[in-house]
Protein backbone atom coordinates (compact mmCIF):
# COMPACT_ATOMS: atom_id res chain seq x y z
CA UNK A 1 0.00 0.00 0.00
CA UNK A 2 1.40 3.40 -0.98
CA UNK A 3 0.80 6.75 0.67
CA UNK A 4 -0.02 9.94 -1.20
CA UNK A 5 -0.01 13.46 0.18
CA UNK A 6 -3.09 15.20 -1.18
CA UNK A 7 -3.50 18.37 0.87
CA UNK A 8 -2.32 20.34 3.86
CA UNK A 9 -4.59 19.61 6.82
CA UNK A 10 -5.70 23.23 7.11
CA UNK A 11 -6.98 23.15 3.54
CA UNK A 12 -9.86 20.91 4.67
CA UNK A 13 -11.30 22.29 7.90
CA UNK A 14 -14.01 20.52 9.91
CA UNK A 15 -17.21 20.42 7.85
CA UNK A 16 -15.32 20.97 4.59
CA UNK A 17 -14.58 18.63 1.72
CA UNK A 18 -12.03 18.58 -1.10
CA UNK A 19 -11.85 16.66 -4.33
CA UNK A 20 -8.36 15.29 -5.06
CA UNK A 21 -6.90 13.07 -7.73
CA UNK A 22 -4.74 10.13 -6.77
CA UNK A 23 -3.29 7.97 -9.54
CA UNK A 24 -6.15 8.95 -11.81
CA UNK A 25 -8.79 8.30 -9.19
CA UNK A 26 -10.99 11.21 -8.09
CA UNK A 27 -11.28 10.95 -4.32
CA UNK A 28 -13.48 13.15 -2.19
CA UNK A 29 -11.88 13.93 1.19
CA UNK A 30 -14.12 14.96 4.10
CA UNK A 31 -13.25 16.40 7.49
CA UNK A 32 -15.90 15.45 10.05
CA UNK A 33 -14.97 17.13 13.35
CA UNK A 34 -11.29 16.45 12.80
CA UNK A 35 -11.68 12.95 11.42
CA UNK A 36 -10.81 12.57 7.75
CA UNK A 37 -12.59 10.22 5.36
CA UNK A 38 -12.18 9.52 1.67
CA UNK A 39 -14.80 8.30 -0.81
CA UNK A 40 -14.35 7.60 -4.50
CA UNK A 41 -16.08 10.48 -6.28
CA UNK A 42 -18.35 8.21 -8.25
CA UNK A 43 -21.77 7.13 -7.06
CA UNK A 44 -21.94 3.32 -7.13
CA UNK A 45 -25.48 3.53 -8.50
CA UNK A 46 -25.11 5.29 -11.88
CA UNK A 47 -21.75 7.02 -11.65
CA UNK A 48 -22.62 10.63 -10.75
CA UNK A 49 -19.98 12.79 -9.10
CA UNK A 50 -20.70 12.62 -5.35
CA UNK A 51 -18.77 15.88 -5.00
CA UNK A 52 -21.83 17.67 -6.44
CA UNK A 53 -24.09 16.11 -3.82
CA UNK A 54 -25.62 17.65 -0.75
CA UNK A 55 -24.32 17.12 2.80
CA UNK A 56 -27.25 16.11 4.95
CA UNK A 57 -27.95 14.55 8.33
CA UNK A 58 -29.42 11.19 9.15
CA UNK A 59 -33.21 11.13 9.45
CA UNK A 60 -34.58 8.03 11.14
CA UNK A 61 -37.95 7.06 12.48
CA UNK A 62 -39.00 4.46 15.02
CA UNK A 63 -42.60 4.68 13.94
CA UNK A 64 -44.73 6.89 11.66
CA UNK A 65 -44.95 10.41 13.04
CA UNK A 66 -41.72 10.24 15.03
CA UNK A 67 -38.48 11.57 13.56
CA UNK A 68 -34.90 11.61 14.80
CA UNK A 69 -32.41 13.87 13.09
CA UNK A 70 -28.80 13.14 13.99
CA UNK A 71 -25.29 13.22 12.54
CA UNK A 72 -25.77 16.52 10.73
CA UNK A 73 -23.53 16.80 7.63
CA UNK A 74 -22.20 13.24 7.94
CA UNK A 75 -24.22 11.87 5.02
CA UNK A 76 -23.59 12.72 1.37
CA UNK A 77 -26.74 12.66 -0.80
CA UNK A 78 -26.10 12.05 -4.51
CA UNK A 79 -26.77 14.95 -6.87
CA UNK A 80 -28.83 12.78 -9.20
CA UNK A 81 -31.06 10.14 -7.61
CA UNK A 82 -30.56 11.11 -3.98
CA UNK A 83 -28.87 7.91 -2.79
CA UNK A 84 -27.43 8.58 0.69
CA UNK A 85 -23.97 7.40 1.75
CA UNK A 86 -22.51 7.41 5.24
CA UNK A 87 -19.23 9.30 4.90
CA UNK A 88 -17.70 7.34 7.78
CA UNK A 89 -18.26 3.94 6.14
CA UNK A 90 -19.15 4.61 2.52
CA UNK A 91 -22.22 2.46 2.93
CA UNK A 92 -25.61 3.24 1.50
CA UNK A 93 -28.20 4.07 4.13
CA UNK A 94 -31.17 2.50 2.38
CA UNK A 95 -30.31 -1.18 2.73
CA UNK A 96 -28.01 -1.36 5.76
CA UNK A 97 -28.71 -4.99 6.71
CA UNK A 98 -27.84 -6.26 3.28
CA UNK A 99 -24.74 -4.10 3.11
CA UNK A 100 -23.48 -4.97 6.61
CA UNK A 101 -23.62 -8.60 5.68
CA UNK A 102 -21.39 -8.10 2.67
CA UNK A 103 -17.60 -8.04 2.98
CA UNK A 104 -15.80 -5.89 0.45
CA UNK A 105 -13.39 -8.29 -1.16
CA UNK A 106 -11.71 -6.86 -4.22
CA UNK A 107 -9.70 -9.98 -5.07
CA UNK A 108 -12.32 -12.64 -5.45
CA UNK A 109 -15.69 -11.66 -6.72
CA UNK A 110 -18.73 -13.62 -7.76
CA UNK A 111 -21.57 -12.14 -9.74
CA UNK A 112 -23.76 -11.85 -6.63
CA UNK A 113 -21.00 -10.10 -4.68
CA UNK A 114 -20.66 -7.57 -7.50
CA UNK A 115 -24.34 -6.74 -7.19
CA UNK A 116 -24.05 -6.28 -3.43
CA UNK A 117 -20.90 -4.21 -3.69
CA UNK A 118 -22.67 -1.98 -6.14
CA UNK A 119 -24.46 -0.40 -3.18
CA UNK A 120 -21.28 0.44 -1.29
CA UNK A 121 -19.16 3.44 -2.24
CA UNK A 122 -15.46 2.63 -2.43
CA UNK A 123 -13.67 4.07 0.62
CA UNK A 124 -10.03 4.92 1.26
CA UNK A 125 -8.10 5.30 4.50
CA UNK A 126 -7.18 8.92 5.14
CA UNK A 127 -4.86 10.00 7.95
CA UNK A 128 -3.23 13.25 9.10
CA UNK A 129 0.56 12.89 9.30
CA UNK A 130 2.59 15.94 10.16
CA UNK A 131 -0.33 18.15 9.18
CA UNK A 132 -0.73 16.69 5.71
CA UNK A 133 -3.72 14.72 4.56
CA UNK A 134 -2.44 11.38 3.26
CA UNK A 135 -4.38 8.87 1.24
CA UNK A 136 -3.40 5.21 1.54
CA UNK A 137 -3.98 3.49 -1.77
CA UNK B 1 -29.34 -14.20 -26.40
CA UNK B 2 -26.61 -14.24 -23.78
CA UNK B 3 -27.52 -13.09 -20.30
CA UNK B 4 -24.69 -11.69 -18.23
CA UNK B 5 -24.47 -9.34 -15.34
CA UNK B 6 -22.76 -6.11 -16.24
CA UNK B 7 -19.20 -5.56 -15.18
CA UNK B 8 -19.53 -1.94 -14.11
CA UNK B 9 -15.86 -1.03 -14.47
CA UNK B 10 -15.64 -2.47 -17.96
CA UNK B 11 -18.80 -0.60 -18.92
CA UNK B 12 -17.26 2.73 -17.99
CA UNK B 13 -14.28 2.10 -20.22
CA UNK B 14 -16.25 1.19 -23.32
CA UNK B 15 -16.56 3.53 -26.27
CA UNK B 16 -19.98 5.07 -26.00
CA UNK B 17 -22.72 3.81 -28.24
CA UNK B 18 -24.63 6.40 -30.28
CA UNK B 19 -28.01 6.97 -28.67
CA UNK B 20 -31.33 8.68 -29.11
CA UNK B 21 -32.58 10.50 -26.01
CA UNK B 22 -36.35 10.68 -26.32
CA UNK B 23 -36.95 12.85 -23.26
CA UNK B 24 -34.88 16.04 -22.82
CA UNK B 25 -36.39 19.00 -20.97
CA UNK B 26 -35.45 22.48 -22.20
CA UNK B 27 -36.39 25.54 -20.15
CA UNK B 28 -36.39 29.21 -21.16
CA UNK B 29 -33.47 31.20 -19.72
CA UNK B 30 -35.96 33.97 -19.13
CA UNK B 31 -39.63 33.98 -20.13
CA UNK B 32 -39.70 37.73 -20.94
CA UNK B 33 -36.54 37.48 -23.04
CA UNK B 34 -37.15 34.19 -24.83
CA UNK B 35 -40.94 33.66 -24.88
CA UNK B 36 -42.44 37.17 -24.97
CA UNK B 37 -41.20 37.85 -28.53
CA UNK B 38 -43.69 35.20 -29.65
CA UNK B 39 -46.56 36.27 -27.36
CA UNK B 40 -48.84 39.18 -28.30
CA UNK B 41 -48.78 42.24 -26.03
CA UNK B 42 -52.25 41.22 -24.83
CA UNK B 43 -50.89 37.94 -23.40
CA UNK B 44 -47.68 39.51 -22.08
CA UNK B 45 -49.83 41.94 -20.08
CA UNK B 46 -52.10 39.13 -18.96
CA UNK B 47 -49.15 37.13 -17.69
CA UNK B 48 -47.65 40.11 -15.88
CA UNK B 49 -51.00 40.84 -14.23
CA UNK B 50 -52.52 37.43 -13.49
CA UNK B 51 -49.71 34.91 -14.01
CA UNK B 52 -50.25 31.32 -15.08
CA UNK B 53 -53.07 29.44 -13.35
CA UNK B 54 -52.94 25.68 -13.80
CA UNK B 55 -55.82 23.25 -13.50
CA UNK B 56 -54.89 21.99 -10.06
CA UNK B 57 -55.88 22.57 -6.45
CA UNK B 58 -52.64 24.22 -5.40
CA UNK B 59 -52.17 27.84 -6.40
CA UNK B 60 -48.45 27.93 -7.12
CA UNK B 61 -45.79 25.41 -8.02
CA UNK B 62 -46.22 21.70 -8.55
CA UNK B 63 -48.75 19.74 -6.48
CA UNK B 64 -45.85 17.85 -4.87
CA UNK B 65 -42.32 19.01 -4.17
CA UNK B 66 -39.60 17.25 -6.14
CA UNK B 67 -36.72 14.90 -5.29
CA UNK B 68 -34.24 17.74 -5.89
CA UNK B 69 -34.84 21.51 -6.39
CA UNK B 70 -36.40 22.29 -9.80
CA UNK B 71 -36.64 18.47 -10.18
CA UNK B 72 -33.09 18.76 -11.50
CA UNK B 73 -29.72 17.08 -11.13
CA UNK B 74 -27.70 19.28 -8.78
CA UNK B 75 -24.82 19.27 -11.24
CA UNK B 76 -26.98 20.49 -14.16
CA UNK B 77 -27.01 24.22 -13.33
CA UNK B 78 -25.28 26.08 -16.18
CA UNK B 79 -22.06 27.77 -14.99
CA UNK B 80 -23.24 31.05 -16.55
CA UNK B 81 -26.45 31.01 -14.48
CA UNK B 82 -30.04 30.07 -15.23
CA UNK B 83 -32.07 26.95 -14.65
CA UNK B 84 -31.00 23.43 -15.65
CA UNK B 85 -31.90 22.85 -19.28
CA UNK B 86 -31.74 26.54 -20.21
CA UNK B 87 -28.29 26.68 -21.83
CA UNK B 88 -27.68 24.84 -25.11
CA UNK B 89 -23.87 24.99 -24.91
CA UNK B 90 -23.89 23.49 -21.44
CA UNK B 91 -26.36 20.81 -22.54
CA UNK B 92 -23.94 19.95 -25.34
CA UNK B 93 -20.90 19.72 -23.07
CA UNK B 94 -22.60 17.94 -20.17
CA UNK B 95 -24.92 15.61 -22.06
CA UNK B 96 -25.17 15.58 -25.88
CA UNK B 97 -21.43 15.25 -26.60
CA UNK B 98 -20.17 12.96 -23.79
CA UNK B 99 -23.18 10.63 -24.08
CA UNK B 100 -23.01 10.57 -27.89
CA UNK B 101 -26.63 11.66 -28.35
CA UNK B 102 -27.43 11.57 -32.08
CA UNK B 103 -31.09 12.42 -31.66
CA UNK B 104 -32.60 14.36 -28.76
CA UNK B 105 -36.34 14.91 -28.44
CA UNK B 106 -37.23 18.10 -26.56
CA UNK B 107 -40.22 17.92 -24.23
CA UNK B 108 -40.88 21.35 -22.66
CA UNK B 109 -42.82 21.06 -19.39
CA UNK B 110 -44.81 23.80 -17.63
CA UNK B 111 -44.78 25.60 -20.96
CA UNK B 112 -48.41 26.45 -21.70
CA UNK B 113 -50.15 23.10 -21.26
CA UNK B 114 -52.73 22.52 -18.53
CA UNK B 115 -53.33 26.26 -18.19
CA UNK B 116 -56.91 27.06 -17.17
CA UNK B 117 -57.32 30.10 -19.43
CA UNK B 118 -57.77 28.27 -22.74
CA UNK B 119 -56.90 31.21 -24.96
CA UNK B 120 -53.73 31.90 -22.95
CA UNK B 121 -52.84 28.20 -23.11
CA UNK B 122 -53.13 28.27 -26.92
CA UNK B 123 -51.08 31.47 -27.23
CA UNK B 124 -48.37 30.17 -24.89
CA UNK B 125 -48.09 26.80 -26.64
CA UNK B 126 -47.71 28.61 -29.96
CA UNK B 127 -44.98 30.84 -28.48
CA UNK B 128 -43.12 27.82 -27.10
CA UNK B 129 -43.25 26.18 -30.54
CA UNK B 130 -41.56 29.24 -32.05
CA UNK B 131 -39.08 29.32 -29.14
CA UNK B 132 -38.03 25.67 -29.58
CA UNK B 133 -37.04 26.40 -33.19
CA UNK B 134 -35.39 29.76 -32.48
CA UNK B 135 -33.35 28.71 -29.44
CA UNK B 136 -32.83 24.97 -29.94
CA UNK B 137 -33.49 23.10 -33.19
CA UNK B 138 -32.21 25.85 -35.52
CA UNK B 139 -28.94 25.91 -33.53
CA UNK B 140 -28.50 22.17 -32.93
CA UNK B 141 -29.43 19.67 -35.64
CA UNK B 142 -29.36 16.73 -33.21
CA UNK B 143 -32.39 18.14 -31.42
CA UNK B 144 -36.03 17.85 -32.50
CA UNK B 145 -38.93 19.77 -30.99
CA UNK B 146 -42.29 18.59 -29.67
CA UNK B 147 -45.35 20.30 -31.05
CA UNK B 148 -47.04 21.82 -28.00
CA UNK B 149 -50.83 21.87 -28.14
CA UNK B 150 -53.39 23.26 -25.65
CA UNK B 151 -54.98 19.81 -25.43
CA UNK B 152 -58.01 20.78 -23.31
CA UNK B 153 -59.14 22.84 -26.31
CA UNK B 154 -59.02 20.33 -29.16
CA UNK B 155 -60.07 22.76 -31.90
CA UNK B 156 -57.23 25.14 -30.94
CA UNK B 157 -54.92 22.12 -30.81
CA UNK B 158 -55.91 21.09 -34.33
CA UNK B 159 -55.23 24.64 -35.53
CA UNK B 160 -51.72 24.46 -34.04
CA UNK B 161 -51.04 21.03 -35.55
CA UNK B 162 -52.24 22.13 -38.99
CA UNK B 163 -50.09 25.26 -38.71
CA UNK B 164 -46.85 23.30 -38.20
CA UNK B 165 -47.68 20.00 -39.92
CA UNK B 166 -44.84 19.00 -42.25
CA UNK B 167 -42.27 21.19 -40.47
CA UNK B 168 -39.27 18.94 -39.91
CA UNK B 169 -38.29 20.74 -36.70
CA UNK B 170 -41.07 18.80 -34.96
CA UNK B 171 -40.84 15.07 -34.26
CA UNK B 172 -44.04 14.54 -32.30
CA UNK B 173 -47.11 16.14 -30.73
CA UNK B 174 -46.84 16.46 -26.94
CA UNK B 175 -49.60 15.96 -24.38
CA UNK B 176 -49.38 15.48 -20.62
CA UNK B 177 -50.88 12.40 -18.98
CA UNK B 178 -53.18 14.08 -16.49
CA UNK B 179 -55.91 15.42 -18.72
CA UNK B 180 -59.26 16.79 -17.51
CA UNK B 181 -61.06 13.71 -18.86
CA UNK B 182 -59.76 10.22 -19.65
CA UNK B 183 -57.69 10.67 -22.79
CA UNK B 184 -59.60 8.18 -24.96
CA UNK B 185 -62.84 10.17 -24.73
CA UNK B 186 -64.21 11.71 -27.90
CA UNK B 187 -63.44 15.26 -26.84
CA UNK B 188 -59.78 14.57 -27.69
CA UNK B 189 -60.34 12.74 -30.99
CA UNK B 190 -59.78 15.79 -33.22
CA UNK B 191 -56.19 15.89 -31.87
CA UNK B 192 -55.61 12.25 -32.85
CA UNK B 193 -57.16 12.83 -36.25
CA UNK B 194 -54.89 15.84 -36.90
CA UNK B 195 -51.85 13.88 -35.68
CA UNK B 196 -52.55 11.16 -38.25
CA UNK B 197 -53.03 13.81 -40.94
CA UNK B 198 -49.66 15.39 -40.03
CA UNK B 199 -48.08 11.92 -39.77
CA UNK B 200 -46.74 12.73 -36.29
CA UNK B 201 -46.75 10.39 -33.28
CA UNK B 202 -48.57 11.59 -30.16
CA UNK B 203 -46.33 11.51 -27.08
CA UNK B 204 -47.96 11.59 -23.66
CA UNK B 205 -45.54 12.63 -20.93
CA UNK B 206 -46.28 11.81 -17.29
CA UNK B 207 -47.41 14.76 -15.10
CA UNK B 208 -49.89 17.47 -15.93
CA UNK B 209 -52.81 19.28 -14.45
CA UNK B 210 -56.08 17.40 -14.83
CA UNK B 211 -57.55 18.65 -11.58
CA UNK B 212 -58.08 15.08 -10.33
CA UNK B 213 -55.73 13.30 -7.88
CA UNK B 214 -52.84 11.33 -9.40
CA UNK B 215 -54.24 8.14 -7.87
CA UNK B 216 -57.70 6.62 -8.14
CA UNK B 217 -57.91 6.74 -4.34
CA UNK B 218 -57.38 10.43 -3.60
CA UNK B 219 -54.51 12.80 -2.93
CA UNK B 220 -51.45 10.97 -1.52
CA UNK B 221 -49.23 12.45 1.20
CA UNK B 222 -45.80 12.07 -0.37
CA UNK B 223 -43.88 12.91 -3.55
CA UNK B 224 -42.78 9.27 -3.69
CA UNK B 225 -46.44 8.32 -4.11
CA UNK B 226 -46.84 10.78 -6.96
CA UNK B 227 -43.83 9.15 -8.65
CA UNK B 228 -45.59 5.77 -8.42
CA UNK B 229 -48.91 7.33 -9.42
CA UNK B 230 -47.64 8.25 -12.89
CA UNK B 231 -47.67 4.57 -13.85
CA UNK B 232 -51.20 4.12 -12.49
CA UNK B 233 -52.40 7.27 -14.20
CA UNK B 234 -50.85 6.25 -17.53
CA UNK B 235 -52.45 2.81 -17.33
CA UNK B 236 -55.81 4.53 -16.96
CA UNK B 237 -55.31 6.71 -20.02
CA UNK B 238 -54.16 3.75 -22.10
CA UNK B 239 -57.16 1.70 -20.97
CA UNK B 240 -59.41 4.59 -21.94
CA UNK B 241 -57.83 4.86 -25.40
CA UNK B 242 -58.20 1.11 -26.01
CA UNK B 243 -61.80 0.77 -24.86
CA UNK B 244 -63.09 4.03 -26.32
CA UNK B 245 -61.94 2.69 -29.68
CA UNK B 246 -59.30 5.33 -30.48
CA UNK B 247 -57.00 2.80 -32.16
CA UNK B 248 -59.89 1.34 -34.17
CA UNK B 249 -60.98 4.79 -35.32
CA UNK B 250 -57.42 6.02 -36.11
CA UNK B 251 -55.57 2.99 -37.47
CA UNK B 252 -52.38 4.93 -38.24
CA UNK B 253 -52.10 6.58 -34.81
CA UNK B 254 -48.76 6.11 -33.03
CA UNK B 255 -48.79 6.66 -29.26
CA UNK B 256 -45.63 7.15 -27.17
CA UNK B 257 -45.91 6.89 -23.37
CA UNK B 258 -43.13 8.96 -21.81
CA UNK B 259 -41.66 8.62 -18.30
CA UNK B 260 -44.34 6.37 -16.89
CA UNK B 261 -42.36 3.12 -16.64
CA UNK B 262 -43.07 0.07 -18.80
CA UNK B 263 -42.95 -3.10 -16.66
CA UNK B 264 -46.66 -2.76 -15.92
CA UNK B 265 -47.62 -3.10 -19.59
CA UNK B 266 -47.69 -6.93 -19.78
CA UNK B 267 -49.87 -7.27 -16.66
CA UNK B 268 -52.23 -4.51 -17.81
CA UNK B 269 -52.55 -6.11 -21.24
CA UNK B 270 -53.35 -9.52 -19.73
CA UNK B 271 -56.11 -7.98 -17.64
CA UNK B 272 -57.54 -6.01 -20.56
CA UNK B 273 -57.57 -9.13 -22.76
CA UNK B 274 -59.24 -11.20 -20.08
CA UNK B 275 -62.02 -8.68 -19.55
CA UNK B 276 -62.43 -8.08 -23.28
CA UNK B 277 -63.03 -11.82 -23.75
CA UNK B 278 -65.90 -11.66 -21.30
CA UNK B 279 -67.44 -8.23 -21.88
CA UNK B 280 -66.78 -7.66 -25.54
CA UNK B 281 -70.46 -6.89 -26.15
CA UNK B 282 -70.24 -3.76 -23.98
CA UNK B 283 -67.65 -2.34 -26.38
CA UNK B 284 -68.31 -4.03 -29.75
CA UNK B 285 -66.30 -1.30 -31.50
CA UNK B 286 -63.14 -2.93 -30.07
CA UNK B 287 -62.79 -5.73 -32.59
CA UNK B 288 -59.36 -7.06 -31.64
CA UNK B 289 -57.77 -8.10 -28.31
CA UNK B 290 -56.43 -5.05 -26.45
CA UNK B 291 -52.92 -6.53 -26.36
CA UNK B 292 -52.88 -6.61 -30.18
CA UNK B 293 -53.95 -2.97 -30.41
CA UNK B 294 -51.31 -1.97 -27.87
CA UNK B 295 -48.56 -3.87 -29.69
CA UNK B 296 -49.49 -2.17 -32.95
CA UNK B 297 -49.93 1.38 -31.70
CA UNK B 298 -47.90 1.97 -28.51
CA UNK B 299 -44.23 2.77 -27.85
CA UNK B 300 -42.74 3.56 -24.43
CA UNK B 301 -39.69 5.52 -23.30
CA UNK B 302 -37.38 3.74 -20.87
CA UNK B 303 -36.65 6.24 -18.13
CA UNK B 304 -37.07 5.78 -15.21
CA UNK B 305 -35.69 2.35 -15.99
CA UNK B 306 -37.16 -0.61 -14.16
CA UNK B 307 -34.62 -2.21 -11.78
CA UNK B 308 -35.97 -5.67 -10.79
CA UNK B 309 -34.08 -8.24 -8.75
CA UNK B 310 -33.16 -10.64 -10.20
CA UNK B 311 -32.28 -8.43 -13.14
CA UNK B 312 -33.06 -11.15 -15.68
CA UNK B 313 -36.77 -10.48 -15.12
CA UNK B 314 -36.24 -7.25 -17.04
CA UNK B 315 -35.52 -9.34 -20.14
CA UNK B 316 -38.77 -11.28 -19.80
CA UNK B 317 -40.66 -8.00 -19.52
CA UNK B 318 -38.97 -6.38 -22.51
CA UNK B 319 -39.36 -9.48 -24.64
CA UNK B 320 -43.11 -9.49 -23.97
CA UNK B 321 -43.41 -5.80 -24.86
CA UNK B 322 -41.05 -6.13 -27.84
CA UNK B 323 -37.49 -4.80 -28.15
CA UNK B 324 -38.70 -2.66 -31.06
CA UNK B 325 -41.24 -0.80 -28.88
CA UNK B 326 -38.90 0.81 -26.34
CA UNK B 327 -37.25 4.21 -26.87
CA UNK B 328 -34.25 5.10 -24.74
CA UNK B 329 -34.55 8.30 -22.72
CA UNK B 330 -32.50 9.99 -19.99
CA UNK B 331 -34.86 12.75 -18.75
CA UNK B 332 -31.92 15.21 -18.78
CA UNK B 333 -31.54 17.48 -16.81
CA UNK B 334 -33.96 16.09 -14.24
CA UNK B 335 -32.85 14.41 -11.04
CA UNK B 336 -34.03 10.94 -12.02
CA UNK B 337 -31.76 11.01 -15.10
CA UNK B 338 -30.79 7.57 -16.45
CA UNK B 339 -27.08 7.42 -17.32
CA UNK B 340 -26.89 5.68 -20.73
CA UNK B 341 -23.99 3.33 -19.91
CA UNK B 342 -25.59 2.25 -16.61
CA UNK B 343 -29.29 2.34 -17.36
CA UNK B 344 -29.69 -1.12 -18.88
CA UNK B 345 -28.45 -3.36 -16.05
CA UNK B 346 -28.10 -6.48 -18.18
CA UNK B 347 -25.96 -7.39 -21.14
CA UNK B 348 -27.98 -8.02 -24.29
CA UNK B 349 -27.25 -8.83 -27.94
CA UNK B 350 -25.91 -6.17 -30.29
CA UNK B 351 -29.09 -6.03 -32.35
CA UNK B 352 -31.34 -5.49 -29.34
CA UNK B 353 -28.96 -2.93 -27.88
CA UNK B 354 -28.81 -0.85 -31.06
CA UNK B 355 -32.58 -0.99 -31.45
CA UNK B 356 -33.16 -0.04 -27.82
CA UNK B 357 -30.71 2.86 -27.76
CA UNK B 358 -31.12 4.36 -31.24
CA UNK B 359 -32.76 2.56 -34.14
CA UNK B 360 -36.28 2.29 -32.73
CA UNK B 361 -36.41 6.06 -32.35
CA UNK B 362 -34.97 6.78 -35.81
CA UNK B 363 -37.56 4.48 -37.36
CA UNK B 364 -40.51 5.75 -35.36
CA UNK B 365 -39.68 9.38 -36.14
CA UNK B 366 -38.90 8.61 -39.82
CA UNK B 367 -35.33 9.91 -39.44
CA UNK B 368 -33.48 7.05 -41.11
Amino acid sequence: MSKYVVAAANEILPGQRKLVNVRGRPILIFNLDGDYFGILDRCPHQGASLCKGQLVGLVESDRPGQYNFTRNNEIIRCAWHGWEFDIRTGKSRCEPEKIKATQYNINTKTGSEIIEEAYEAETFDVAVEDNYVVVHL
Amino acid sequence: MNIQLMDRVATDQKIKLAIADCDIHPTPKSVPVEIYPYLSKRWQDYMETYGIIYRQGFPTGPAFPKGQPNAARRDAYPPGGGKPGSDLDFMRSQHLDPNNVQLGILNPLSCGQGVQNQDFSAAYCNAVNHWQIAEWTSKESRLKASLMVPYEDPSASVKEIDLWGGDSNFAQILLLSRTAEPLGQRKYWPIFEAACRANLPVAVHAFGYGGAPVTGGGWPSFYIEEMVGHAENTQSLLTSMVFEGVFERFPTLKLILVEAGFAWLPALSWRLDKLWNRMRAEIPHVTRPPSELIRQHVWLTTQPMEEPEPREHLLDTIEWIGWEKLLFATDYPHWDFDEPSRALPIRVGKEQKEAFFLKNALELYNLN
